[in-house]
């Protein structure tokens, strides 16, 4: 069951399993994992993946990084993509966590958790999720450093990431 | 038919606009055609559009390819290549 959340509204339909969470608040790691895989005992591996706000640097200090998004289509990528990672991995359990608005450095962006029976799936559609996240979810990064703002340019090496998925690679 | 079109990042600080509705003429079919149809509008929007590989194109909140027909669509967003995660 696929559960929405977005700036900590009630979700649209209860129950764990399968969550996306679009939203300007910090999350909590442990809180997270807790509330996703509470009461169950079929899960037997959980992966969890935080991407944080790195600093620019000695040379270009980052002040700030804001990200604007597409609401709608954030959850509805978000919701695509965990969607083709439980068609391809057995998982009991996901959850999606994408932040918006100003980020400081340091701070949390991201949020991947997996859950399975058995570790192989959970690291691997960990891996999956934040490839097709990173090239798909229309979410974009201005960073503000102190020669003033600019727009952060998507990098060739996340879409070449995408090759590794390709079915025929996979052994 | 009137679509809603939307822009984001430095594609709507380029062209000025967030949001519009726009009427579009019948010759513009696919998607590859209103990129092109964008560039007419003005000097803004020929320098927001005028690179083809950082412009991209959702179709009612999907992606979409240069040959994706738009006819029948209501929401047309335009945008760079994504960065989040």
């Amino acid at each position: 069951m696929l559960v929405f959340e977005r700036d900590g509204e009630q979700p649209i339909s209860k129950g764990v399993g399968f969550v996306i969470k679009v939203q300007k608040q910090d999350f909590d790691i442990g809180a997270e994992v807790k509330a996703l895989t509470k009461g169950r005992t079929d899960i037997g591996a959980i992966v969890t993946f935080t991407g944080t706000v790195r600093d620019g640097g000695a040379e270009n200090p980052l002040v700030s990084m804001t990200l604007e998004h597409y609401p709608g289509m954030t959850e509805g990528e978000l919701a695509r993509i965990e969607g083709e990672a439980q068609e391809r991995w057995p998982l009991q359990a996901s959850l999606i966590i994408h932040r918006y608005g100003e980020l400081k450095p340091g701070e949390n962006i991201v949020l991947v958790v997996t859950a399975s029976r058995h570790r192989q799936a959970a690291f691997d559609a960990a891996s999956y999720l934040m490839d097709f996240l990173k090239t798909n979810a229309p979410f974009w990064k201005k960073e503000t450093g102190a020669d003033g703002e600019n727009w952060v340019a998507a990098k060739s090496s996340d879409d070449d990431a995408l090759d590794k998925w390709a079915e025929d690679n996979q052994n | 038919m009137s679509v809603k079109f939307l822009y984001f990042a430095w594609l709507r600080e380029q062209t000025g606009i967030s949001e519009e509705d726009i009427s579009l003429p019948d010759n513009v079919a696919t998607v590859a055609d209103l990129i092109q149809w964008q560039r007419g509008r003005g000097p803004e929007f020929e320098n927001a559009f005028e690179l083809d590989d950082v412009i991209r194109v959702a179709i009612d909140q999907t992606h979409a390819a240069p040959e994706t027909a738009i006819a029948g669509a209501r929401e047309i967003a335009f945008f760079p290549p994504v960065t989040g995660g």
